[in-house]
């Protein structure tokens, strides 16, 4: 589904190359899991996908479904069936949460040639999803992040997620400032939308989402690359001794 | 006229190309005369006017505005959900035909032709009274222009409370119209009273409104601007305020070659508020000027300044604002914020915000900011699906909600809310 060939990026504002040859490859229905120290390029990755500006690409590719993202603006990219879920949601004073999810849906449908939502169905579909991951009607009305703890972003993030469906999810790091039980929250929201056409991008420091949301693949990321993938054992081997076995193995 | 003007003064020309026949009792004759006093002793405001130094004063005070095509009439019944009584103004004429009969509970109300021609009249404590009040310490001639000349406008006197709000609605139906209104209204004591205006005016539209608000009277006032691209406007709002009394100013602006739009305000009784705020959003050639100047003359009083402005494609706002303290007004609270949205490089936001204080006990804050769209935000909901237009939509409409915020009832709140994002629809196309 998501194909990275040798993608190679740097920042915009100064010399700066921060992916230096990325190749990762997400199948359809697999969850794949990244982990890498900070500051390796996670984030960046996700941003690139999504289509941020200030990054260039200096050579490889990345395409969904064959489709060449890197050309698209970020809002096709989103029609195409990308979606991320932020390390850090962003919070946008006077824009209301439910207005923004519904212009956001209504788009979605309309570039995909499908009917919008009236305001009734919308409403029905929003509550049912976000009672699911115990957000409140409070927080719907309020302007979009304004206000929310940091648990509450990571959740309104995965209500952005299943109210859009997309079949191509990047969580970067949506496990960080999640109590135990939003975290499992948030685990079976996502398991929820395991299915066969979807595939999941999930970038994380820690086990402990991984063992709610098990991966297929685990991808270790460090200064701008791939260095290792293995099952979820990998993970387990993270958590236990740290990265330094690992790199100092692929070093 | 009672005061000889030399024939090829620029004020004789404007004051003869502005003059309307009436009939004056004599307090009006005695405003009238006293006002174009005031102009001559002032003269015109000029570029080198440090008031006008963001604004060229010229189209304003030309001998002759330049024809500005007639607007279709859209917004005549935006506010049709709170009932007003609406009162129509064609190219600055009161159209008695168009409007509502003259009459409402809670008022007296009457054209400014029919107070004019009355011997004596409540008005004349009013009319040209607070706008020879605000010619200090600042000159605003334009208003004294105003006064010498206007013949159509709206007297009211609010005694109780007004339910239905009143509306001025104009149209502009002749290219040349240039023309001065002048409405006058007096809240008395714990009276309540909602003032709309809508439409656009004139190919040059001198509006002035006095507003004098009693012990604990309320006056809240909604004004829609626009959507004529080529006009140019100068309005005055004077404001006298008696103590607990509240008062609320909101102006929406679109388009307009010239608009400047001055408010002035004196704060004279113990514990009285008001806040003025506006939103504009203006491209190309657009030209917004807000200039407000509030005066705390009494103790425990409170103002707020709140002016929003979307600049695109050389688009220029501008914002003069100023809380003046007197040694007195203890226990002021003043607050002001003028902002600038700018959507290219192109486009320009001047703002001289300003405190004079003389009292020691007083809170009083004031910002400016001016900045591009934020792109995180943008790149957040772009990322969510939503176009880029629509997201800067989104951002525009949030950026100038907190000027809407300050209307007082959310229902018109909602009203201008829905003006604006229908007019950002359609400047899309
Ligand atoms: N806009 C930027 N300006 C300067 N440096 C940047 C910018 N974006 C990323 N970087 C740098 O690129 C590197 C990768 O950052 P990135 O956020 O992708 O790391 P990460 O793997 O997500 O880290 P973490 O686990 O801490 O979230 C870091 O060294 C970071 O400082
Ligand atoms: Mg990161």
């Amino acid at each position: 589904m998501l194909e990275i060939k040798n993608l190679n990026v740097s920042l915009e504002e100064e010399e700066k190359q921060i992916l230096k040859g990325v190749d990762l490859t997400v199948e359809a229905g697999k969850v794949h899991a990244i982990m890498g120290p900070n500051g390796s390029g996670k984030s960046t990755l996700s941003y690139v996908l999504a289509g941020r500006d200030g990054y260039e690409v200096t050579d490889g590719s990345a395409t969904l479904d064959g489709t060449d993202l890197l050309d698209l603006e970020p809002e096709e990219r989103a029609a195409e069936g990308l979606f991320l879920a932020f390390q850090y949601p962003v919070e946008i004073p006077g824009v209301g949460n439910m207005t923004f999810l519904r212009t956001a849906v209504n788009a979605q449908r309309k570039a995909r040639g499908e009917e919008e939502l009236n305001a009734a169905e919308f409403l029905k579909l929003v509550r049912a999803k976000a009672a699911s991951l115990k957000i409140d009607a409070d927080m719907l009305k309020r302007p979009v992040n304004v206000g929310f703890s940091g648990g509450e972003k990571k959740r309104n993030e995965i209500l952005q997620m299943a109210m859009l469906e997309p079949k191509m999810c990047i969580l970067d790091e949506t496990d960080s400032g999640l109590d135990v039980d939003a975290m499992k929250l948030v685990a079976e929201g996502v398991n929820a939308l395991r299915d066969e056409g979807r595939a999941f991008l999930v970038i994380t420091h820690y086990q402990r989402l991984l063992d709610h949301i098990k991966p297929d693949v685990v991808h270790i990321m460090a200064d701008g690359r791939i260095v290792k993938t293995g099952g979820p054992e990998l993970a387990l081997e993270v958590e236990e001794n740290g990265y330094g076995d690992i790199l100092a193995a692929v070093a | 006229m009672g005061l000889a003007l030399e024939k090829d003064d620029p004020v004789a020309a404007l004051v003869d190309r502005l003059s309307r026949d009436g009939t004056d009792g004599g307090w009006a004759a005695e405003a009238r005369s006293a006002a174009l006093s005031r102009l001559a002793g002032m003269g015109l405001p000029g570029r080198r006017d440090e008031y006008w130094k963001f604004t060229n004063p010229a189209p304003l005070t030309a001998a002759a505005a330049a024809d500005v095509a007639a607007m279709p009439d859209e917004t005549a019944d935006v506010f049709a959900e709170a009932t007003p009584l609406r009162l129509v103004f064609v190219d600055g004429r009161f159209d008695a035909d168009a409007s509502d009969a003259l009459a409402l509970d809670g008022l007296e109300i009457e054209t400014l032709a029919t107070a004019q021609a009355a011997d004596i009249h409540w008005a004349r404590d009013v009319y040209g009274v607070l706008e020879a009040a605000g010619q200090s310490p600042v000159e605003r001639p334009l208003a004294a222009l105003n006064s010498a000349v206007a013949r159509d406008g709206i007297v009211i006197r609010a005694t109780g409370q007004v339910t239905r709000p009143v509306q001025f609605h104009h149209r502009h139906t002749a290219a040349s119209a240039d023309c001065a209104v002048h409405h006058v209204i007096r809240v008395e004591e714990g009276a309540a009273l909602t003032v709309l205006e809508t439409g656009a005016a004139a190919a040059r539209f001198n509006k002035v409104m006095e507003v004098e608000v009693a012990d604990t009277g309320r006056f809240n006032h909604v004004r829609i601007q626009g959507r004529d691209r080529e006009r140019l406007a100068a309005t005055h709002l004077f404001a006298r305020l008696e103590a607990e009394s509240a008062f609320k100013s909101f102006t929406l602006t679109v388009n307009g070659a010239l608009t400047r739009n001055e408010c002035v305000i004196e704060l004279t009784g113990d514990d009285a508020t008001a806040h003025v705020a506006g939103a504009c959003i203006g491209e190309g050639d657009f030209h917004h000027d807000d200039t407000v100047f509030i005066t705390h003359d009494a103790v425990n009083c409170e103002s707020r300044q709140v002016f929003k402005k979307v600049l695109k494609s050389g688009a220029t706002g501008v914002f003069q604002g100023k809380i003046l303290v007197q040694p007195d007004a203890q226990k002021t609270d003043g607050y002001q914020i003028s902002q600038g949205l700018l959507l290219d490089d192109d486009s320009q936001f001047l703002a001289k915000p300003e405190l004079e204080i003389y009292a020691d006990d007083v809170v009083c804050s004031h910002g400016s900011t001016c900045g591009a769209v934020d792109e995180t935000s943008l790149f957040y909901l772009t990322s969510r699906g939503i176009s880029k237009e629509d997201a800067t939509d989104m951002l525009v409409l949030a950026f100038v909600d907190e000027a809407i915020q300050e209307i007082e009832d959310d229902a018109l709140a909602d009203v201008i809310r829905a003006q604006l994002a229908g007019w950002l629809d359609r400047r899309r196309g």
